[in-house]
């Protein structure tokens, strides 16, 4: 009779982290950002078809880095979950807070049931009346979730992003301010693609659906 | 369609629709109605507008209620029929562009917003068949066509797209009479807004169920317009002063514009 190996449960989750922690920094990096006008989604994203951000509701927004199909579900099971909130209760019942907390408990469980953990970080923000009401949320592959204040990064090779971003960046910066930190820290080496940038905004203004994706243009403009 | 972009599909898997058995009640005595709707195109594309009047049996049971609304950024919706069944089919619709739009990253054709809201009606007939009729109207600018367009509906979701104008409701043959005389394509948005007003107000002066504009109260009709830029609605101090225009020269001709009855006519 032969004996199965004995893995030890900390081995498991070491591995299973290890593996989507592998899976996430292939691929390139997100920034979400607070700044005076607007709450900003930067990704570094050369797909027109496939986006990396996305609207969830009136004043909440969807980041993702990672695999595309598993981070399309994710976000389309937001939607849902935002869309049947406020059709059931009302679109002012529909907050973050909700919505991070599922996207946590899916992950979470994913991390823990399935064979294979999902390569992917999310992150879910909504846009306040100021940059200090802003609420970020960044859910990682294992459901744990981090309230971030002013920015987050994440992909790629995060940290660097990050730290570009904490020297570069402070908090209730101008629209040309973020966007050029944000920019200059994805594109370390000086070589910005305007055209490979997806860059969408929430609005701190206006009523109903804040959420708008930006051209090429208009970003062109922005950085000036 | 793809049932995973669509909401209502969503919402029916999850139990979250309403109930649609009813029972054998006669409605119009403890629903309130909704009246008439009228839309029509002009050359900036389509507007919609509703008088401000429910029903129930006898009774004004609301005279400010609101039946024309955004549908989405390019088209309106408006209701006729058992008003808390209309406003919740309303409430649906837009959801269900808003989740399409969302979930597909690009918005439904004006035909696509049309089909789909005649399956939502279709879904609704075993409440129409006991009397809990709702008759909405689609208008929408085409982006690819360039034009305004108009849907109606028959209880059982039958579509229909009009020419160039039309009307829904109990005053809508008072209010479509009178559009066939005073409603051309070339208008500007400005006569057509003219044009739905003095309608409406021969939809109120003809059916006892529809408001005409209420000078003490300051209630006017609500007027909505889609055009290439997309949806706006109309102001209502812009309404208020067009509708005291219109009654000042009805209290010299009660019956309105009168048409050119040949070709070198004179019309007023």
């Amino acid at each position: 009779m032969s004996m199965p190996y004995y893995v030890s449960p900390e081995q498991i989750i070491a591995d299973k982290a290890e593996f989507a922690r592998k899976g996430i920094a292939r691929g390139r990096s997100v920034i979400v950002a607070s700044a005076s006008d607007a709450l900003y989604f930067i990704a570094d994203n050369p797909s027109r078809a496939l986006h990396k951000i996305g609207e969830i509701y009136d004043r909440i927004g969807f980041a993702a880095v990672g695999r595309y199909n598993e981070f399309e579900n994710l976000r389309v099971a937001g939607v849902r979950l935002a869309d049947t909130r406020g059709y059931s209760y009302d679109r002012a019942d529909v907050t973050v807070r909700t919505i991070a907390n599922a996207y946590a408990q899916t992950l979470g469980s994913i991390f823990i049931e399935a064979a294979k953990p999902f390569e992917v970080e999310i992150a879910v923000a909504q846009v306040g009346e100021t940059p200090d009401q802003d609420q970020l949320y960044r859910i990682s592959f294992d459901g744990s979730v981090h309230d971030q204040a002013g920015f987050i990064s994440m992909g790629g090779d995060s940290e660097s992003v990050g730290s570009h971003m904490l020297e570069n960046w402070i908090a209730g910066a101008s629209a040309r301010e973020t966007l050029t930190a944000a920019v200059n820290a994805l594109y370390p080496n000086g070589e910005r693609d305007v055209e490979s940038l997806e860059v969408a905004t929430l609005s701190r203004i206006g009523d109903g659906r804040r959420f708008s994706r930006r051209s090429a243009n208009d970003i062109a403009e922005l950085l000036g | 369609m793809n049932p995973e972009s669509s909401f209502a599909a969503h919402l029916q898997s999850q139990g979250k629709l309403p109930n649609t058995v009813a029972t054998g009640i006669t409605h119009e005595q403890f629903a309130p109605h909704g009246t008439t709707i009228v839309a029509l195109r002009h050359a900036n594309g389509v507007l919609m507008a509703g008088d401000r009047r429910a029903t129930m049996g006898n009774i004004i049971a609301q005279r400010d209620i609101q039946k024309v609304f955004p549908a989405d950024t390019y088209s309106l919706i408006g209701i006729a029929g058992s008003a808390g069944i209309a406003i919740e089919l309303v409430r649906l619709f837009q959801v269900e562009l808003e989740h399409y739009e969302k979930i597909e990253g690009t918005s439904l054709s004006l035909n696509g917003k049309a089909n789909r809201l005649s399956s939502l009606l279709r879904s609704n007939l075993g409440l129409a068949m006991q009397g809990l009729t709702v008759v909405p109207l689609l208008a929408g600018f085409d982006n690819k066509l360039n034009i305004g367009r108009i849907f109606s509906y028959d209880v059982t979701g039958g579509r229909y797209e009009e020419h160039d104008f039309y009307a829904v409701g109990s005053g809508s043959q008072f209010a479509r009479g009178a559009l066939k005389k005073i409603n051309a394509l070339d208008q500007s948005e400005d006569e057509a807004i003219v044009a739905a007003i003095e309608s409406l107000f021969d939809a109120a002066d003809d059916d006892s169920a529809t408001g005409g504009p209420d000078i003490s109260r300051g209630i006017f009709p609500v007027i909505y317009t889609a055009g290439p830029t997309g949806v706006r609605e109309i102001n209502t101090d812009h309404i208020s002063q067009l509708s005291r225009e219109m009654l000042q020269r009805r209290s010299i001709q009660p019956n309105g514009p009168r048409a050119k009855l040949t070709p070198g006519g004179e019309s007023t």
